[in-house]
């Protein structure tokens, strides 16, 4: 059986490279490394999140230039967390990031947009029905 | 499709809502953010020099130690507005290079020399209070990352602006020369700092543009009269005589009434020709060639680290 939505995928991606431009994600660094002059590359690009409190899930908070994952901790920490704003970082290579298009009206969100049954007002229950 | 494009892209503006890095936008709306955070970004970067000046003359550890908070916090500033101009697309070794070639401009204000330590409270006084109108509509600019970087660097600017007035409430309590100095450190600053408005609405051809895009949400002479509304009762308080002889409160407007700086003075200072500018530059350059080394060491340890790890994996 064929999934339905392989065709519109597909389309997604294509229009996606299209409409590529440099982004956040873009690494500005991997067009050094080829070069051979490997010690004058710019330092990659990094994403952060931070967690900001214990229960809560990690936020992205913005990006950062480092040399490796260890280095974009440190700089993650003296650069997004001078005021405790964190108890936990992750930190990832922009490159290593797949995203979506970004427009919300994109037919890649469309599989849910039509499927009001999953929100619980979809159903009426009588005034008198306590608990639920 | 690329009206239908435009029309969605105008669509989200008219809406309040943020335009977000990967979204389509006119390269012109594009080119206009870069130029504006990546200026924004230069200025808070050279914004730590005139301050830095001080920090191994500080008269108290108390002192060093907020100064060189702030110091810092300008410095993290910096690094949230390159980051903010690298979803545009912009290149930072090419922003830093633009910088230091003297390609890109970066505020005035910060090619006024500080004199004496009574400076350093006068900068976080009026310099950040300026800076904090001018900023704090910047939290709702069209461009999303932009405007949470803004809303991130607003929180931080408070400490700033609260240690400098602080500082001047200090030496106001102190002998009649320090007394002196704080009042000499206004009357150098207070006109620069209404400067950083920028040019008078009828000198500021870009406006228009900026407020249909909503990059802008007040005009320069708007958020200058506010500052200068903020800012009289604050030297009321303190005990200085803000240096306008023409300064003076219209019951009828509901505003205070107040002089013009130097225009011509200001298109000079940005023109390169500020007390300061040449050295603003030259260290700023000077730090960035100075610290090659650290950066190419940077990438040859971890190039060495991750040929290592390949090697443990493959022997494992």
């Amino acid at each position: 059986m064929t999934e339905p939505g392989d065709e519109r995928s597909r389309e997604e991606r294509s229009r996606r490279e299209r409409s590529e431009r440099p982004v956040a994600s873009a690494p500005p660094a991997g067009a050094h490394e080829s070069t051979g002059a490997a010690i004058k590359q710019n330092w990659p690009l990094f994403e952060v999140f931070v967690r900001s409190k214990r229960g809560l899930n990690h936020v992205h908070v913005g990006s950062l230039h480092a040399a490796d994952a260890d280095m974009a901790l440190h700089h993650a920490r003296d650069l997004y967390t001078r005021r405790n704003e964190g108890v936990s970082i992750w930190v990832v290579r922009s490159d290593a990031i797949t995203a979506s298009s970004p427009d919300e009206k994109d037919p890649f969100f469309a599989p849910s947009g039509d499927k009001v049954y999953r929100h619980p007002t979809f159903y009426e229950i009588p005034d008198g029905v306590p608990h639920i | 499709m690329s009206q239908a494009l435009e029309q969605h892209f105008d669509d989200t503006i008219a809406h309040d809502q943020r335009i977000e890095p990967r979204d389509w936008m006119p390269d012109a709306y594009r080119a206009t953010m870069i130029r504006q955070i990546a200026q924004h970004a230069h200025s808070e970067i050279i914004g730590m020099q005139p301050e830095g000046n001080w920090l191994t003359r500080a008269p108290s550890l108390r002192r060093k130690a907020i100064l060189l908070a702030k110091v810092q916090d300008e410095a993290g500033h910096g690094l949230y507005l390159y980051s903010a101009t690298e979803t545009l697309g912009a290149d930072r070794t090419d922003l830093t290079n633009r910088l230091i070639e003297g390609r890109q401009k970066y505020s005035s204000i910060f090619n006024y020399p500080t004199l004496t330590f009574a400076d350093v409270g006068v900068i976080g006084w009026l310099v950040d209070g300026a800076a904090i109108c001018n900023q704090v509509p910047l939290c709702r600019s069209s461009y999303g990352p932009y405007a949470r970087a803004m809303i991130r660097i607003c929180k931080e600017e408070s400490f700033h602006q609260r240690q400098g007035y602080e500082l001047l409430l200090t030496m106001m309590r102190g002998t009649p020369a320090q007394r002196d100095m704080v009042q000499d450190a206004t009357d150098r600053w207070w006109w620069p700092s209404l400067m950083m408005f920028g040019p008078p609405d009828t000198d500021s051809p870009n406006t228009a543009q900026s407020m249909a895009w909503r990059i802008k949400r007040h005009t320069n002479d708007e958020l200058r009269q506010r500052f200068v509304d903020m800012t009289v009762p604050q030297a009321q308080a303190l005990g200085v005589t803000l240096p306008d002889p023409q300064l003076r409160w219209n019951a009828e407007r509901g505003h205070h009434d107040f002089g013009q700086p130097d225009w011509a003075e200001f298109k000079r200072v940005i023109g390169g020709e500020g007390p300061c500018n040449m050295q603003r530059i030259a260290q700023r350059r000077r730090a960035h060639d100075e610290g090659a080394w650290v950066r190419e060491a940077a990438v040859a340890y971890a190039t060495k680290q991750a040929a290592r790890d390949l090697d443990n994996g493959a022997a494992t």
